[in-house]
């Protein structure tokens, strides 16, 4: 007779569940997983290194492509850590800006996460119907930025400009009518804030489809009710944050307990979860998404009234204005030094770290007075959510892993680094 | 027994299903590219192009700012005085496999010489083709001058 051994199945990383380039080793019993051996370092671009090599403004681009479905919120860590070390804080303008682009960052990844879980777990018009909002918001982003997704748009001291107080246009074409142009263009007749203020309106609405869709559905509770169960102190064990953390019931947001920016002065509640499964992460993301919408409008009231700068005024740091750096030699000068040289940044060690969506991302900067970073550590929320896929698993089927891995809201851009 | 009516009427992916079943008669969201395209931000960062003066003359004075603003390292410049005594670029490289768009160059630049249009339809056929040289830059500037300086005007009070 012949011995009987575990399987061992080679998950990904050409899978299309493993989200980008995951590499699972499953030890399978049957459909049971014994044990789960995420490998990562395949999408690894030395990112950290190559901050150490470039003077401080050069590596914002950089952080877009962290984790590349929140692009603004990692650039927001990274300069609030620059800002942190410098000592210089942005005007409040450009800090209700971040607040705004953040939230819509939250919006925009909780989209991508609800879409590609919906996808993964059998919901395959989710998918569909949550591209269709991503594609306002990514129109948002490349109005302030001109790119729909690696903005480069936060500086430290501010951003680099003010909202366009014109939105971009569908063109005429032979495909469309007049009257049709109309209405696709009914919303973009204003500015960027009255666009993004009718989709805060409209928005609600979309998220109580997602709702009727999944919420109540039988398959989608029995894909993720009791799946992936992780208790309020594994949790806190394990190094969770974000949405991960607030499933399992813990109440902990760094927007809340140690608020950046504006938030302290932006109502908004954080929900939390009680079973810690697969299913309650589902609906914290989804009441995040309600509250991120409240935190927006709250920004576009403000925004709305008060006009004013958006990046500070000191000269070592944001280059001038561009009519003021053509007719003033002295800004000139400026102009040059902060483009060629950059600026130098105080002896001493820092950290920030801001609520990404994904959990707390954080950047750990050393610096040693030089234009370029001595050291610069990254802390990705996905790395400590990636880790605790051997518990979360166990003892669970192979359909399983997948719900988990969609969970975990999980980019390798940012695990890799 | 409420909730047991609810469960054997498959209550909850009636309601789903109703909902999906309402989308097949609305207005499909896609537009039909290439015929008519989605909205394009005046400040969007596409393909380069090396501007002129309205007289002909190159804007780009070799001042090299760019290619220090440059975080991936995709510009090449070399730079001589011409026949007229003025400081020009004999090389203007940019390589479009390096160059993340991020942007800079454009920020740097002090005459608005090098910008990035809004051009994102362009591939390339050959090994060598993803350089783009001075000439080819300025051959893109020549060809979208009046769309170029109409982004950058609409610009220009924000920057």
């Amino acid at each position: 007779m012949p011995e009987i051994q575990n399987f061992t199945l080679n998950f990904g990383p050409q899978h299309p569940a493993a989200h980008g380039v995951l590499r699972l080793i499953l030890e399978m019993d049957g459909e049971v997983i014994l044990r789960a051996d995420p490998h990562i370092g395949l999408l690894h671009r030395a990112t950290e290194k190559l901050v150490e090599t470039k003077p401080y403004n050069h590596s914002i681009g950089y952080m877009d492509r962290l984790d590349y479905v929140s692009m603004m919120c990692n650039e927001h860590g990274y300069v609030l850590a620059i800002e942190k070390l410098l000592g210089i804080s942005p005007p409040i303008r450009a800090q209700y800006i971040r607040v705004m682009f953040d939230e819509i960052t939250r919006i925009l990844n909780h989209l991508m996460w609800l879409g590609a879980h919906g996808l993964d777990v059998g919901a395959m018009s989710m998918f569909l119907y949550c591209f269709r909002e991503r594609e306002d918001l990514m129109d948002c982003y490349e109005a302030v930025s001109g790119t729909r997704m690696h903005a480069t748009y936060y500086r430290p001291g501010g951003v680099y400009r003010d909202l366009p107080d014109e939105m971009p246009k569908y063109l005429k074409s032979n495909y469309r009518s007049d009257k049709d142009l109309k209405k696709l263009n009914y919303n973009r007749e204003g500015s960027l804030l009255d666009f993004i203020e009718s989709f805060t309106e409209k928005f609600p609405s979309c998220i109580d489809e997602y709702e009727t869709l999944l919420t109540d559905n039988r398959i989608w509770k029995q894909r993720t009710v009791n799946i992936g169960i992780v208790t309020p102190e594994r949790a806190k064990n394990l190094g969770f944050t974000g949405p991960m953390l607030r499933g399992s019931g813990i109440a902990w947001d760094l927007r809340k307990s140690q608020p950046y920016e504006v938030y302290d002065r932006i109502d908004f509640d954080i929900p939390i979860g009680t079973n810690g499964d697969c299913y309650d992460r589902y609906l914290v993301r989804v009441e995040e998404l309600r509250q991120s919408n409240k935190i927006i409008k709250q920004c576009i009231a403000w925004l709305k009234d008060n006009p004013g700068p958006v990046i500070s005024d000191n000269r070592k740091v944001a280059p001038p204005q561009r009519g003021e750096m053509k007719d003033d030699m002295e800004s000139l000068i400026h102009h040059f030094k902060v483009f060629t040289e950059g600026y130098s940044v105080p002896e001493g060690e820092t950290y920030a770290a801001i609520e990404h969506p994904k959990g707390e991302f954080g950047v750990y900067i050393i610096s040693d007075g030089a234009n370029k970073p001595y050291r610069v550590k990254i802390r990705a929320p996905g790395f400590s959510h990636l880790a605790a896929m051997n518990e979360m698993v166990q003892g669970h089927m192979l359909s399983d892993v997948v719900a988990v891995i969609g969970t975990q809201d999980i980019v390798f851009g940012e695990i890799d680094r | 027994m409420l909730r047991l009516i609810k469960s054997l009427t498959l209550y909850e992916l009636l309601k789903g299903m109703k909902l999906t079943f309402k989308k097949l008669f609305i207005k499909p969201v896609t537009i039909n590219y290439p015929e008519e395209k989605a909205p394009q931000s005046p400040r969007f960062r596409g393909l380069h192009a090396l501007r002129r003066y309205p007289n002909g003359e190159e804007r780009c004075i070799a001042c090299k700012l760019c290619e220090a603003a440059c975080p991936a390292m995709a510009i090449t410049i070399d730079s001589d005085v011409s026949e007229d005594g003025t400081r020009r670029t004999t090389r203007y490289d940019i390589d479009l496999f390096k160059c993340i768009y991020c942007g800079f160059c454009e920020e740097a630049c002090p005459v608005d010489a090098i910008v990035e249009t809004r051009i994102h339809e362009y591939h390339m056929e050959m090994q060598g083709e993803n350089i783009m040289t001075k000439e080819k830059l300025l051959s893109v500037g020549d060809r979208y001058e009046e769309m170029i300086a109409n982004d950058k005007a609409s610009d220009a009070s924000y920057r």
